[in-house]
C-alpha cells in the first residue's frame, strides 16, 4: 500500500473548529543475529524458550553486553531520519510483569543515541522526529481461561521469554501528525524507510514493528489538549481507524460537557473502537535510574561518518531522482510504486539503452508488480518498444500486447513481435482521412462534439478504430478530432 | 590471637614440591571443619565430595606430570553469593533456597583453572545487607575468636571459615566494607579491589555501582596471589577495565621508602580508644620503615554513609525486584500475580533486605528521587573528589578499618542505624570505586584482632600492597 | 549534557507516613501486616531523618556521580554463542506448562 496522494493530505475527520493533534511511538525490532545484551539468537518463530541464556531470563548475577551491531543499526536509522548522533546512557525502567524477567527494561532515558530528525511526507508535509533510542523488547505473556482469550476473567499467563532482549528501536515522532492519512503515510513511509536500510523488516503483522498512538484534540490555536495513548493497534489500515475514532470520540466527550482523562487506551479492532485500560493498582512510577551495568555510549565521528557514508540512496531521493528522469510527479503513484518494488534502478537502466523514460515508467508500473528489483526483461529490449510507441510504430494498445509477452518470455525483440502480429500503426495522414470520413458519417456526433459534448468524442473515435482494425492509436486520433474542432 | 594456619603459597608449594598431597591437605581442612563447624557455621554448605574428587584430580595431574596451575590443591571458600554450578547458592535467603545456577561466575571459573579446591559455599548477610552476618536466613556465623562475637559482615562466613582454618583463603563480596570489615574483627588480610578490576559477572548483585569480589587469607603474600588469580578484564562485564589482573607479588619487598601516607585529620570519631591506639602504632611503624606522614583533610567523609545508604539501597531494589516467582526460588501461590509477587517476597526476605528494598524504592520514587537518590550520587562525587585531592599530596591514607573490635551478638541490632555505623570507614571506598584492604595490626579491647586500612586510588594496588606488607612485617 | 526534568526538590511534601509507606511498599511488591507498616515507618523516618545531613551541603555546581568507571563504548561482536537448555531450565522453574513459564493470572483490565 503505497504513500502516492490519493485524497487530499488535510482531510480531516471532525467537525468543524476542531483539530486532532497525533503523535506516533513507532518500534522495530532490529536486524541483528544476537539479542541487544546477550549472544541468544534474535530468530522469530522458534519454539518457545529456545532462545535463553542467563541475561535472557534475568537469572542472579548474570550481566548485560551491549550488541555492537544493533547501535550501528540504530545509528543508521537515525541518520536516515536526519537525526544528530549523541553520546548517550542506558537506563532501568522499573515494574513487575511477568515477560519483564529482570523486573526492569534497560531502555534510554533522558540521553538517546538519535535525536531531532525528521521525516517528510507527500505534499512536503514534514513530521518531526524527536528521538530514536535503543531498549531491549520483552517476552511474550499468552493469557489462557478468559472466554475472549483477553486478559480480564483469565485464569493463568504463560510466558516465553524468546523475545526478550531482542533490540529495538523506539521512534517517536512529535505530534506534528494531523490526520489520519497522514499518519498512515508516516508508518508507511518510515517503514520504507527501515528497509531501504537494512534496519529491520518492520512487519505489522509479525510484530516486528509495533505502533502506538498519541491522540488529542484542540480548538485551532488553543493550547494542546490532554492526549490518550492507544495501543493494540496492528495495522497501517488500523492506524488511521484508531485515530478518526479516538479523536471523534474525544470531540464528542468535550462537546457533551465532558473531560478528556489522560490514559491509555486498547484499539479494538473487530468493533472498531478504543477500550480504557484501567488497572486497580496505582499508576506505575518507573522510577529511571542510570543503568549501572552499562557505561556511556558514545559512538566516535569517523564510525558515524562511515555508517552516514554507507547508506543507501534513501526513497525520497530514489522518487525524485525518478520523477526528474521521466518527467512525473515525485508523488504520483507511479513514482511510489516503483521504488517501493525497487524497480527505480531498472528504469534508470532502461533509459541509459537508449529507452524513453516516461514510457518505461508506465510499463514498469503497469506490467511489472510480479517482477523482482531486478526485472528479467533485458533493458535493451524494453527501451526498443519504449522507441516504437514515441515513433508512432505500433500504438498505445499494441505496445501492451507487446509488452505483456515481453514479460512473460522474460524478453523479445519487440519489432518481430510486431511484425509476426501484424501490428503497425498507421501514420497520421491516413489517420486524419480516416478522421474526416468519420465526421462525415456522423454528423451529429461531430456538432455535439463541436458544441463542448466531451463525451461525443467516443462514437467518433470508435468509428475510427473500427474502419482501422484497431492500427490507429487512440491518442492520435482524439488529438486530430481536437485539432479539426479547433480550426473549426 | 589468631592460630596460625598454613598459607596459600606454603600448600601451593608443598604440593607442587611433592612435600604433600592436594587429598592430604584437603582432609586437613576437612577435619578441622569437622570439629568446629556445628559451632561456627561458617558454611551453608561443604561441598565435601566435589572437594575430594578435585583433589583427588589434582594429585593425579601431578603424579602424571601435567602442568597444575598456581593454587592447585589450596582449599578456597566462596561467599554463597557467587554462582556455583549446580551447585545450591542461596545468598543465605529464603527466595533462593536450593536454588542451583547453570553456569559459574568468572571468578569461580578462573579459581578452578587456577586448580584451587572449593571447600564450600559461606553464610553472610542476608544478599549481602549487613556487617554482623546475623541477618543470614539460616542462622548467624560465630567468631572463631570468641564465639559469643559476630565475625562481622556480611562476608562473615568466608571470614570465619578462613579464620578458622577451613578454608587457606576464601572470596568474599565488599560494597560497603563486607570483606574489610570482617576481615578486621577476624584478624585477617582482606582486600576490597579497585571498581573494574574483578569481574562481577556470577556475583549477585546488590548495588552494582559498589560491588566488588575479594580475597580472605592469613597474609598479604596470598592476597597478592589470589588478586593476581581471580582479576583481570572479562568481556562478559561490560564494567570490568580493560586491565590484566595486576602482579603484586613482586612489589612486596620493595618498602615505603618515600612513600606519603596520609593520616585523615577530620575522621568521624566513636572508635574504641584501643582501636586508635593501633592506627597510630601504623603509622609509626611506617615511619620507621622510612614513609613520610602527611595530614589529609577529606571533608565530605562525614556524608559517607547518607550516600551510601541511599545509592545502595536504591541499586538494591531494583537488583531484588527479579526476584519474584516466576522463573527460579521460591513462589508462594496466589490466585493473581501481584497477590503472588507480594506473597513471595514477604515470605522469602528478610527484615533487612526488606527495610533497604524500602528505602530504596522511596528514594527513587517520583516526587523523592532529587531530594534523595540525585542528592545521595552528588554526595557520591564530593567524597571522589575529596580523595582526588587527598591523593595529590599523598600515596596512600590509613584509617581503622572498623570503629570497633568484635561485638557481641545482639549488641547493634536493635536499631538499623547502629549497625550502619561499622562501615563509616569502609564506605567511601566503595562510593569512589579505589582500592582498600584490611591489615591485621595487633590486637585492641578484649585481646580482639584489631585491623588497619590501607586506601589508594583506583588502580593504586601496587603502592597499597607495598604499605601493607610493610605494615605486616612491623605487626 | 542536561539532567532529565524530574520532579522539584520540595522539602514540605517530604512526609513519610504509613500511607507513603504502604505506597512505596505496593510499589515494591511487598506486603506488610498493620504492625510492620507501624515499625517501618518508624525505622524509615528515623533513617531518613538521619539523612538530612546532606541538606546543608550546597550541591548546585555538583554533577552525579552514578559510577566510578571512566569507561566507554563496551561492546560484543554480533554473533551467536551458546545459550541454556529449556527443559533443564523449566525443570526448576516454579511453574512450567507447555514448554513455558505458568503464572497466575493478571487481574485489573477493567473496561
Amino acid at each position: 500500500m503505497s504513500n502516492a496522494s490519493t485524497a487530499p493530505s488535510n482531510a480531516s475527520t471532525l467537525p468543524d473548529g476542531w483539530e486532532m493533534v497525533i503523535g506516533l511511538e513507532v518500534h522495530v525490532e532490529l536486524h541483528t543475529a544476537t539479542k541487544l545484551f546477550s549472544a541468544s539468537p534474535n530468530r522469530f518463530g522458534d519454539a518457545p524458550n529456545t532462545n535463553i541464556d542467563p541475561v535472557t531470563l534475568g537469572l542472579p548475577g548474570a550481566l548485560p553486553v551491549l550488541n555492537r551491531k544493533a547501535v550501528e543499526l540504530a545509528i543508521r536509522l537515525g541518520l536516515a531520519l536526519n537525526c544528530r548522533v549523541q553520546a548517550s546512557t542506558f537506563h532501568r525502567k522499573n515494574y513487575f510483569y511477568p515477560d519483564l524477567p529482570k523486573a526492569y527494561q534497560i531502555s534510554q532515558y533522558d540521553q538517546p543515541l538519535n535525536i531531532d530528525g525528521y521525516l517528510m511526507l507527500p505534499g512536503d508535509v514534514r513530521i518531526g522526529i524527536e528521538r530514536a533510542h535503543l531498549e531491549e523488547d520483552t517476552g511474550k505473556s499468552t493469557h489462557f481461561g478468559g472466554s475472549s482469550g483477553r486478559i480480564h476473567g483469565s485464569d493463568y499467563s504463560l510466558v516465553d521469554f524468546n523475545r526478550a532482549g531482542v533490540p529495538l528501536v523506539e521512534i517517536v515522532s512529535r505530534p506534528d501528525i494531523r490526520n489520519s492519512d497522514q499518519a498512515r503515510q508516516y508508518v508507511n513511509e518510515l517503514r520504507s524507510i527501515l528497509l531501504a536500510v537494512g534496519a529491520s523488516d518492520a512487519k505489522m503483522e509479525e510484530g516486528s514493528m509495533r505502533v502506538d498512538v498519541n491522540v488529542s484534540v484542540r480548538r485551532p490555536g488553543e493550547p494542546l489538549g490532554t492526549r490518550c495513548e492507544i495501543k493494540n493497534v496492528n495495522s497501517v489500515r488500523g492506524v488511521g481507524r484508531a485515530i478518526d475514532y479516538e479523536a471523534r470520540r474525544q470531540v464528542d466527550l468535550i462537546e457533551s460537557g465532558g473531560v478528556v482523562r489522560q490514559e491509555t487506551r486498547h484499539w479494538d479492532d473487530a468493533e472498531g473502537r478504543t477500550h480504557t485500560l484501567r488497572s486497580k493498582e496505582d499508576a506505575d512510577d518507573y522510577r529511571y535510574f542510570l543503568e549501572p551495568d552499562l557505561v556511556l555510549l558514545d559512538p566516535d565521528t569517523e564510525w558515524v561518518e562511515a555508517i552516514r557514508a554507507s547508506l543507501p540512496p534513501l526513497p525520497a531521493a530514489r522518487r525524485a531522482g525518478l520523477a526528474t528522469l521521466t518527467g512525473a510527479d515525485k508523488e504520483s503513484e507511479a513514482v511510489y510504486v516503483v521504488v517501493e518494488r525497487g524497480q527505480d534502478v531498472y528504469v534508470a537502466t532502461v533509459a541509459a539503452a537508449g529507452g524513453e523514460p516516461s514510457r518505461t515508467l508506465v510499463y514498469v508500473q503497469q506490467a511489472f508488480a510480479e517482477e523482482s528489483s531486478t526485472p528479467r526483461v533485458p533493458a535493451a529490449d524494453l527501451a526498443a518498444l519504449t522507441i516504437l510507441e514515441r515513433d508512432s510504430k505500433v500504438t498505445a494498445t499494441q505496445a501492451k500486447t507487446i509488452l505483456a509477452e515481453l514479460v512473460a518470455n522474460g524478453g523479445g525483440d519487440a519489432a518481430a513481435i510486431a511484425a509476426a502480429k501484424g501490428f503497425e500503426a498507421l501514420d497520421t495522414s491516413a489517420v486524419e482521412a480516416m478522421v474526416d470520413a468519420a465526421i462525415a458519417a456522423q454528423s451529429d456526433a461531430w456538432a455535439k462534439y463541436c458544441a463542448g459534448e466531451e463525451k461525443a468524442a467516443g462514437a467518433l473515435v470508435g468509428a475510427v478504430m473500427k474502419a482501422s482494425q484497431g492500427k490507429a492509436d487512440g491518442k492520435v486520433v482524439t488529438a486530430v478530432l481536437q485539432a479539426r474542432r479547433a480550426a473549426g | 590471637m589468631v592460630p596460625r594456619f598454613a598459607s596459600v603459597l606454603d600448600i601451593a608449594r608443598d604440593i607442587r614440591e611433592g612435600a604433600t598431597s592436594a587429598t592430604r591437605v584437603l582432609e586437613e581442612h576437612l577435619s578441622r571443619i569437622d570439629a568446629r563447624e556445628g559451632e561456627i557455621h561458617a558454611f551453608n554448605l561443604v561441598t565435601r565430595d566435589e572437594a575430594l574428587a578435585s583433589a583427588a584430580c589434582i594429585d593425579a595431574d601431578i603424579a602424571a606430570g601435567k602442568p597444575v596451575g598456581p593454587l592447585a590443591g589450596v582449599p578456597i571458600a566462596l561467599k554463597d553469593n557467587m554462582c556455583t554450578r549446580g551447585v545450591p547458592t542461596t545468598c543465605s535467603s529464603k527466595i533462593l533456597e536450593g536454588w542451583k545456577p547453570p553456569y559459574n561466575a568468572t571468578v569461580v571459573t578462573k579459581l578452578h583453572d587456577a586448580g584451587a579446591i572449593v571447600v564450600g559455599k559461606t553464610n553472610l548477610d542476608e544478599f549481602a545487607m549487613g556487617s554482623s552476618t546475623e541477618n543470614s536466613a539460616f542462622g548467624p556465623t560465630r567468631n572463631p575468636l570468641d564465639t559469643s562475637r559476630v565475625p562481622g559482615g556480611s562476608s562473615g562466613g568466608s571470614a570465619a571459615a578462613v579464620a578458622a582454618g577451613f578454608a587457606a583463603a576464601s572470596l568474599g563480596s565488599d560494597t560497603g566494607g563486607s570483606i574489610r570489615q570482617p576481615a578486621a574483627l577476624c584478624g585477617l588480610v582482606g582486600v576490597k579491589p579497585t571498581y573494574g578490576l574483578v569481574s562481577r559477572q556470577g556475583l549477585i548483585a546488590f548495588a552494582s555501582s559498589l560491588d566488588q569480589i575479594g580475597p580472605f587469607t592469613h597474609t598479604v603474600a596470598d592476597a597478592a596471589l589470589l588478586m593476581e588469580v581471580i582479576g583481570g578484564h572479562d568481556p562478559l562485564d561490560s564494567t570490568s577495565l580493560p586491565n590484566a589482573a595486576p602482579q603484586l607479588g613482586v612489589v612486596l619487598d620493595r618498602g615505603v621508602e618515600g612513600l606519603r601516607i596520609g593520616r585523615v585529620v577530620d575522621m568521624p570519631s566513636g572508635s574504641e580508644p584501643e582501636v586508635l591506639a593501633r592506627l597510630e602504632a601504623a603509622f609509626a611503624a611506617l615511619e620507621a620503615a622510612g614513609a613520610t606522614v602527611v595530614d589529609v583533610r577529606l571533608p565530605s567523609l562525614e556524608y559517607g554513609l547518607t550516600a551510601y545508604y541511599l545509592v545502595a539501597p536504591a541499586e538494591a531494589s531494583s537488583n531484588l525486584a527479579r526476584y519474584d516467582g516466576v522463573r527460579y526460588g521460591m513462589r508462594v501461590d496466589a490466585p493473581d500475580l501481584n497477590a503472588m509477587y507480594a506473597a513471595t517476597r514477604s515470605a522469602g526476605f528478610g527484615a533487612e533486605v526488606k527495610r533497604r528494598i524500602m528505602l530504596g524504592t522511596y528514594a527513587l520514587s517520583a516526587g523523592y528521587y532529587d531530594a534523595y537518590y540525585g542528592k545521595a550520587l552528588k554526595v557520591r562525587r564530593l567524597i571522589a573528589d575529596d580523595f582526588a585531592a587527598a591523593y595529590g599530596s599523598c600515596d596512600v591514607v590509613l584509617t581503622p578499618t572498623s570503629p570497633t573490635v568484635a561485638f557481641p551478638f545482639g549488641d547493634k541490632t536493635a536499631d538499623p542505624l547502629a549497625m550502619y555505623l561499622c562501615d563509616v570507614f569502609t564506605i567511601p571506598t566503595n562510593l569512589a570505586g579505589h582500592a582498600a584492604m584490611s591489615v591485621p595490626f595487633g590486637t585492641g579491647a578484649h585481646g580482639l584482632p584489631v585491623g588497619v586500612q590501607v586506601l589508594a586510588p583506583a588502580l593504586g594496588e601496587e603502592t597499597m600492597f607495598r604499605v601493607a606488607a610493610a605494615l605486616e612485617r612491623a605487626s | 549534557m542536561t539532567e532529565p526534568v524530574r520532579d522539584t526538590d520540595s522539602r514540605a511534601d517530604r512526609v513519610l507516613d504509613d500511607a507513603v509507606v504502604a505506597k512505596v511498599a505496593r510499589l515494591a511488591r511487598l506486603t506488610l501486616t498493620p504492625d510492620e507498616l507501624t515499625v517501618m515507618t518508624e525505622q524509615l523516618s528515623g533513617m531518613l531523618e538521619h539523612f538530612r545531613d546532606i541538606d546543608k551541603l550546597d550541591l548546585s555546581a555538583v554533577a552525579p556521580m552514578a559510577q566510578p568507571l571512566p569507561l566507554k563504548n563496551v561492546m560484543r561482536d554480533d554473533v551467536v554463542q551458546p545459550g541454556l537448555d529449556r527443559d533443564e531450565v523449566l525443570a526448576v522453574a516454579p511453574a512450567a506448562e507447555d514448554q513455558r513459564f505458568r503464572v497466575p493470572p493478571t487481574i485489573g483490565f477493567v473496561e
